[in-house]
């Protein structure tokens, strides 16, 4: 990364030359597999493209690995479920107020510690902490565990949970930006200001935690149970009140359309508009801040830490403030990601996809780059579904000459694993050959 | 009696699985920790050299089972562990020569190293599930119990029962003498001095004519056997899973640095730090709190966190660390 920054020329038809191939790749999708194939890689693509958008922040901007990228996705998962599910009859009043006692209870505790470790000192101070984490811990057990068994009894086959607020989907998105934001706030808050990697361990292990609270919590959202049936946001709308509706299926039977394919490619390229919409708009905005003057003092800071602190820079600081921008970004992305899928399964989230898959979109699309993140994002999240494809046929002719038996069954199983060589080459590819990626930063 | 039973269950359920488990953490932490001090970057692939060292053993296992070679009341699979370590180590050593070499070279920073290593990762990974698959596989054969429940019974005539796994023995055996091996290369031999020279001072290690290229090929090497006894010491104990190994990376990279990362006796120590508190945490103490406490049932298992929270555990562990004594219990490196 630093030393391999030269200000080298690159074409200005780079960039349109990319994108291009990657429109071309998902026309190609379209015509050969069908429109909806197409278009459910192009969304997942861009929602995965908002993702790298918050890593490159981290890793680009500022030089920040973050190995939970996959703990914050799941966090801003969270708020649709929170925000826009319609609220479990009787929830609330069986457990709401144990919860919240639990809640207070467990923040005066940490409050009080906080405050005993900065005011006393030796022996006495260990003491004193000691006690009043454990007993704030007992505290907070008394009160949370009968209100969460009494929230869990209440219709535990399709509830169970607290259940949402009923407000719209829009709502919820950036409430996940917010969540995945505190989270992160609190993880840079400690891990920041000390050796560059122990933010990446830091993350790695939120991430793994973030995701057991979402598996185990039932009260909060079912956990391994999972959330279905998740609002759209507006103007989404439903394949079947499109097929029920007369002017859709007589407009789709003028241009020659089946309502039914018709009905489900609407509904994916209502969803497009609406990612395209947040794509643009951040965009605007973090290329706006890359130009400002704090884009360029977070350059700055990123080459040479010591010359911008000498320059009365405070590092840490600028730190945990990109740290928190770009993790309020992936919650967001995480969010939007729960709305397109319309549930929430907590055992889905795995660190290969969801973090280090992030890292090699990055870094392939440009690292720094907010274009590059988002061609990296598409990009690579098309090899990443093509590759399990593909896998099966390569390998396929590659086991060709070999005689039927195990091995041959055991060549072909292990295909599907394609994927993670596919990754693991091209990340190590791109960070010796080009380490500044397809579309550099400027 | 009833706190004889109650020591008896806290040896049974707390004491011996955590320190079978603590000694799978050190081995692997010694190899984070040494991959640390002599290249200077946190081996993000750790996890998944394990998993392929394991898997490698497992498949001679099946080789020498199929053969009918056995190791009599042990498990085939220590007979399988040099060939294993060996595979692992030539792993470790080609992927050197075809990756980190380059950017040893251009002196790159360490973040640059672990994204480096994040690519190795994958491709690890890879080759692993190409290996094994993803399933979940016991390889363990030979005698399973050293000590029963029925026997520990008839031995003592306690009600609690304790049960001595032969796993957790030759776990803790075989961490014995590779540690006691590990430490006398490093402080006896002459590469091992070279290589703590070359942790210490990289610059004036080269001065003094060390040669760099040997250090760093010996350091993989010893790195992949400590990976490859490490998890195949896990699986035996537990069973294998791939995705398992990943995850043992956290645990792992928590006690390289609560012990001081760089700092062998630190790895060992801070593994089992993190094993005691995880097992201790997440047991119900129920059972002994009846023992200890007559005339007194508690309602709920007195279990302070679930052991789907485990990970939790080292995570808060690794935090307090970060926070109070960033260079770890013994004084470990900040680069």
């Amino acid at each position: 990364m630093s030393n391999t920054r030269q200000a080298a020329e690159t074409s200005r038809l780079r960039a349109p030359l990319f994108f291009a191939i990657m429109t071309a790749l998902i026309v190609l999708e379209g015509v050969t597999s069908g429109w909806n194939s197409a278009l459910g890689i192009l969304n997942m693509g861009l929602i995965s493209a908002i993702m790298a958008l918050g890593v490159n922040m981290q890793w680009g901007y500022a030089g920040l690995f973050n190995a939970g990228a996959m703990g914050f996705v799941a966090l801003g998962g969270l708020a649709p479920v929170l925000i826009s599910m319609p609220p479990t009859q009787g929830a609330f009043k069986a457990g709401g107020f144990g919860l919240i006692v639990a809640f207070i209870i467990a923040a005066i505790a940490v409050l009080a510690a906080v405050w005993l470790y900065k005011r006393l000192h030796g022996l006495a101070r260990g003491l004193a902490v000691a006690a009043v984490l454990i007993v704030g811990f007992f505290a907070y057990r008394f009160f949370l565990d009968p209100a969460v068994s009494a929230i869990e009894a209440i219709n535990p086959s399709a509830a169970g949970n607290l259940g949402g607020l009923g407000l719209p989907t829009l709502i919820s998105w950036p409430v996940g930006a917010i969540l995945a934001a505190g989270a992160a706030w609190l993880v840079g808050k400690t891990a920041l200001g000390l050796r560059s990697d122990y933010l990446a361990i830091a993350t790695l292990g939120i991430a793994e935690i973030l995701v057991a609270v979402l598996k185990n919590e039932q009260w909060l959202d079912r956990g391994v149970l999972n959330v279905n049936g998740i609002p759209r946001p507006w103007p989404v709308p439903y394949e079947i009140n499109l097929q029920n509706s007369q002017a859709f299926v007589a407009q789709m039977q003028a241009w020659g359309i089946d309502p039914t394919l018709g009905s489900t490619i609407t509904v994916k390229l209502a969803f497009l508009v609406l990612f395209v919409v947040v794509i643009l708009v951040l965009l605007w905005l973090t290329e706006m801040s890359l130009r400002s003057p704090w884009g360029r003092m977070m350059r700055a800071i990123r080459d040479n830490e010591i010359s911008a602190a000498a320059m009365g820079k405070n590092i840490t600081r600028r730190h945990l403030q990109i740290f928190v921008l770009g993790s309020a970004v992936i919650g967001l992305a995480g969010a939007m990601m729960i709305s397109l899928d319309g549930q929430m399964t907590p055992s889905s989230y795995n660190p290969l996809r969801y973090t280090f898959l992030i890292l090699v979109m990055v870094i392939v699309g440009g690292s720094g780059s907010n274009w590059g993140a988002i061609l990296g994002g598409v990009l690579i999240w098309y090899v990443w579904v093509k590759a399990g494809d593909w896998g099966p046929d390569i390998m396929g002719l590659l086991a060709s000459p070999f005689p039927d038996g195990p091995f041959k069954a055991h060549m072909i199983a292990s295909a599907a694993h394609m994927r993670m060589l596919v990754m693991g080459v091209i990340l190590l590819g791109v960070l010796r050959f080009s380490p500044r990626g397809l579309l550099p930063e400027k | 009696m009833d706190i004889i039973n109650a020591l008896v269950a806290v040896t049974n359920y707390v004491i011996i699985p955590a320190t079978a488990y603590g000694a799978q953490l050190a081995l692997g932490a010694l190899g984070v920790t040494l991959i640390y001090s002599i290249l200077r970057f946190s081996n993000f692939a750790h996890g998944d050299t394990m998993a392929f060292g394991t898997g490698v053993t497992i498949l001679i296992t099946w080789g020498f089972q199929a053969m009918g070679i056995s190791f009599g009341p042990l498990p085939t699979a220590l007979l399988a562990l040099p060939f294993g370590i060996v595979i692992t180590s030539a792993l470790m050593l080609g992927t050197d020569r075809v990756v980190y070499r380059y950017y040893r070279r251009v002196r790159a920073a360490p973040v640059v190293m672990v994204m480096v290593s994040v690519g190795v990762m994958f491709v690890m990974n890879a080759l692993t599930r190409f290996l094994i698959g993803v399933d979940q596989i016991n390889f363990d054969d030979g005698a399973r119990f050293i000590i029963n429940a029925r026997q520990w019974r008839e031995m003592t005539g306690l009600t609690e029962p304790l049960t001595l796994r032969s796993t957790q023995v030759i776990t803790v055996v075989t961490a014995v003498i590779v540690v006691a091996a590990l430490f006398w290369f490093l402080g006896r031999t002459r590469t091992g001095k070279s290589m703590r020279a070359f942790s210490d001072n990289e610059d004036l290690a080269l001065l003094s004519g060390i040669d760099p290229n040997k250090v760093v090929a010996v350091t993989w090497i010893i790195t992949g056997a400590l990976a490859t006894i490490a998890g195949t010491l896990y699986g035996l104990d537990k069973s294998f899973k791939a995705f398992t190994y990943f995850q043992l990376l956290l645990p792992i990279f928590a006690s390289a640095i609560v012990g001081g990362i760089g700092n062998p006796v630190g790895a060992i120590a801070g593994g089992f730090v993190i094993s005691f508190s995880e097992v201790g945490l997440t047991y119900a103490w129920k059972k002994v709190v009846t023992y200890l406490i007559p005339n007194w049932e508690p309602d709920g298992l007195v279990q302070l966190l679930s052991t789907d929270y485990k990970y939790a555990v080292s995570f808060t562990i690794l935090i307090l660390v970060l926070i109070f004594k960033p260079t770890g219990l013994f004084k470990g490196k900040i680069v």
